[in-house]
């Protein structure tokens, strides 16, 4: 066969093969690969982390594994890839990843223009900022003609510069692609001011050489909640994703928790809880899941109030207090539509 | 029988053997097969993009950026577009690729003609500096320079300063700003003439020297020319030349020009590594030049400083400027490790945070593609004339 003749049929096996190729629903993919391959942080404190055993922890990988526990009931089958912030979205609408749970505020022209769905939010969040106690700045409005640290391709980023512009002060950025990098920026005083989503400024802090040293200033600037995100296209694995949070939190609000979502199955006579648990209809089915998907995410993973205190909460070294992520019910805004 | 010849008279062989006729048939089926396979490429993304609601086309470039960028070479506030950013971006490439150039060249050359000095210590050094940075990977010297070397330095509060005008902290080295007042343009002309002038004389001493073979102080003229001339026109315009000098205000310094650390970094490794390279190829190309010719410069009484300048450089530099060509290319490609140190170069701005607030990868990646590969063509295009111009002439 003559090269013309190689490259020609080639090119024609190509079309036929590429041709036949269409990517199938979310769900399905997900069932035959056998796990849920899910976009988390580079390495942040409380949202998703490398521990010292290899193991990723934290409230956004937590939310991936009880995804995960709802898909196939057990919360061990899924795999993270760590990604930077400047990656994450391209990751996501590249098809890489299934779900991407990395810490990410959820704004209009991401949920427009990215071609992503936003589906709620693990966590009320707004941006702050972190300085030196040496500098001797008590507020945010002291800090003209600052060197401030920051994310690539963040929402902070364009907040940072509003908030100097309708202040009329000057700053100069210096941005990194890693938030680690920051940090140490930060350290070795290449910029005064690290500023990002509070959680992480208290996330940051634990790991600086002398977190005592450093002082998260009161202002917040900005709202910044931060969610799970999917791909348009996909209904149906959009609301799996999306009830599994709801599930979450409706669990907490039920009281029911990881120890006693067992004996709920059996003894509950609530019909709200009986439905949760899917003792009473179809709600998993209805999902395309089973119907015991909430227990196994309650046993495994724990309702939304037992995955903060874990992760961030009183039971961990950040100690951040509920706040704006109690429940609706304790003066918060996580509020859950029933699941009925 | 009655014709002999005939099983010899070419015949037409049927069209599908021709191999004139299958040549073309086959080029044609295969320019299809490749423009289809494109436009299926095309079509794929387009309509996969829609399905998603993805947004495409060029649009963005006019949408306010939004955010703040470091170091730019032209007015850029927040407020400007991401079409902008790309221009501030490429800017600071050009700037990091300039200066690299420039740098690595000066650098290379005195350590390729180092090497083959016959002094043993100077040639051990210069082959000491090309095997150590022409083998320890970019990036890490990058790291090298912005983590190791320039973190260490003094916080802005502790500057080292020279003279009360230029001070030098982690924050980067800040030096005094020229304000030019409203005469100075008469400097700039009388810079000018000098040059004209200095061109003049250096052709004058020319012809003389092969007229007569009486040489000039060439050098030493023109020296005086173009740094004489504008600075008596300077004192005699009323000195219209005020400077800005950098001081400490709140955090940092305010005023002045400075030179950020991350772009300090990038350009100290990529010229230092590079300048490795083109050493090597500067002392392959001055050994390709025949010893004889030394020797018959020796035996005509030339010095051998002239004898570099004159008779073996000019001829080394038609083996030296094509490698030389790729080590350029190579400098503009490596820049693009800008983004590892968070230097706001085209990748980092335009194909990184503007990317990432648009998530408009196609577009973005392809323009960032395209001007790489301008730049690149580019500097082909001028080393191939600069080649052209020094090859050989054959009479």
């Amino acid at each position: 066969m003559s090269k013309l003749q190689h490259c020609a049929l080639s090119a024609a096996i190509l079309l036929a093969v590429a041709g036949t190729a269409h990517a199938g629903a979310t769900l399905d993919a997900i069932k035959q690969k056998g796990f849920v391959q899910c976009g988390v942080s580079d390495g942040l404190p409380g949202f998703s982390y490398t521990d010292d055993k290899g193991n990723v922890i934290g409230i956004d990988a937590d939310f991936c594994r009880a995804v995960a526990a709802a898909v196939f009931g057990d919360a061990t089958k899924v795999k993270f890839t760590p990604l930077t912030a400047k990656e994450r979205f391209t990751a996501l609408q590249s098809g890489e990843i299934d779900v991407l749970s990395r810490n990410s505020t959820w704004t209009s022209s991401r949920d427009s223009a990215l071609g992503l769905n936003f589906t709620g939010v693990t966590y009320y969040d707004g941006q702050g900022f972190l300085v030196n106690k040496k500098l001797g700045v008590k507020s945010a409005k002291e800090l003209d003609g600052a060197a401030v640290c920051i994310q690539a391709g963040t929402t902070t980023e364009l907040n940072l510069a509003d908030y100097f512009r309708t202040h009329n002060m000057k700053f100069t950025p210096i941005t990194y692609d890693k938030s680690d990098e920051s940090a140490k920026s930060l350290e070795a005083g290449r910029c005064d001011v690290l500023t990002s989503d509070q959680s992480q400024l208290y996330a940051q802090r634990i790991k600086l050489a002398a977190p005592d040293d450093y002082i998260v200033l009161p202002e917040v600037i900005s709202k910044e909640p931060l969610g799970p995100v999917v791909r348009h296209g996909d209904d149906e694995w959009f609301d799996i994703v999306k009830w599994t949070l709801f599930a979450q939190v409706n669990a907490e609000e039920l009281g029911v928790t990881s120890k006693n979502v067992e004996q709920m199955v059996k003894t509950s006579t609530n019909p709200d809880v009986k439905r949760l648990l899917g003792v009473e209809g179809d709600k998993g089915k209805d999902l395309g899941l089973p119907n015991d998907w909430v227990v196994k995410i309650v046993k495994q993973v724990g309702n939304y109030g037992e995955m903060f205190d874990r992760n961030v909460g009183e039971g961990s070294p950040l100690k951040i207090a509920r706040g704006l992520n109690a429940l609706w019910n304790q003066g918060g805004l996580q509020y859950a539509p029933p699941i009925r | 029988m009655n014709n002999p010849n005939k099983g010899l008279t070419p015949t037409k062989p049927p069209l599908w053997n021709d191999p004139t006729v299958r040549a073309v048939v086959f080029q044609v089926i295969t320019l299809l097969a490749v423009i289809a396979f494109g436009w299926y490429l095309f079509e794929n993304t387009r309509h996969n993009l829609e399905s998603r609601g993805i947004a495409s086309g060029f649009g963005f470039l006019d949408s306010t950026a939004g955010f703040g960028i470091v170091q730019s070479l032209i007015p850029y506030g927040a407020s400007d577009t991401y079409g902008y950013v790309f221009w501030v971006g490429l800017l600071n490439t050009l700037l990091v690729t300039v200066l690299g150039i420039a740098l690595a060249t000066a650098i290379g050359f005195t350590l390729g003609i180092a090497r083959l000095s016959k002094n043993w210590l100077i040639s051990r050094l210069a082959m000491i500096y090309v095997e150590t940075f022409r083998n320890i990977p970019l990036l890490l010297q990058i790291f090298f320079w912005y983590f190791a070397v320039l973190r260490n330095m003094p916080a802005p509060r502790d500057s080292m300063s020279l003279g009360d005008s230029v001070f030098l902290n982690i924050r980067g080295l800040y030096v005094p700003r020229p304000i030019f007042g409203e005469h100075f343009s008469w400097v700039v002309v009388a810079l000018g003439v000098a040059i004209v002038a200095a061109l003049l004389v250096r052709r004058w001493a020319q012809r003389r020297q092969e007229a007569t073979g009486q040489p000039f102080h060439t050098l030493w003229a023109m020296l005086g020319l173009i740094v004489g001339l504008p600075l008596i026109v300077y004192f005699l315009s009323g000195q219209p030349l005020s400077w800005e000098v950098p001081h400490l205000a709140g955090f940092n310094f305010r005023g002045g020009w400075v030179v950020i650390p991350e772009l300090a970094a990038l350009l100290t490794a990529l010229s230092i590594y590079t300048a490795a390279f083109i050493a090597e190829t500067v002392r392959a190309g001055i050994l390709a030049v025949s010893h004889g010719q030394t020797e018959a410069a020796g035996a005509l009484g030339l010095r051998p400083g002239l004898t570099l300048r004159l008779i073996i450089i000019p001829q080394a530099m038609r083996v030296i400027i094509p490698p030389l060509t790729s080590q350029y290319l190579n400098l503009a490609k490596n820049s693009t490790l800008a983004a590892a140190i968070g230097y706001p170069d085209l990748v980092s701005t335009f194909a990184g945070t503007v990317l990432n607030q648009t998530g408009q990868a196609i577009e973005t990646i392809a323009i960032t593609m395209s001007v790489y590969l301008a730049l690149s063509l580019a500097i082909s295009t001028l080393m191939n004339w600069y080649n052209k111009r020094m090859a050989l002439v054959e009479r």
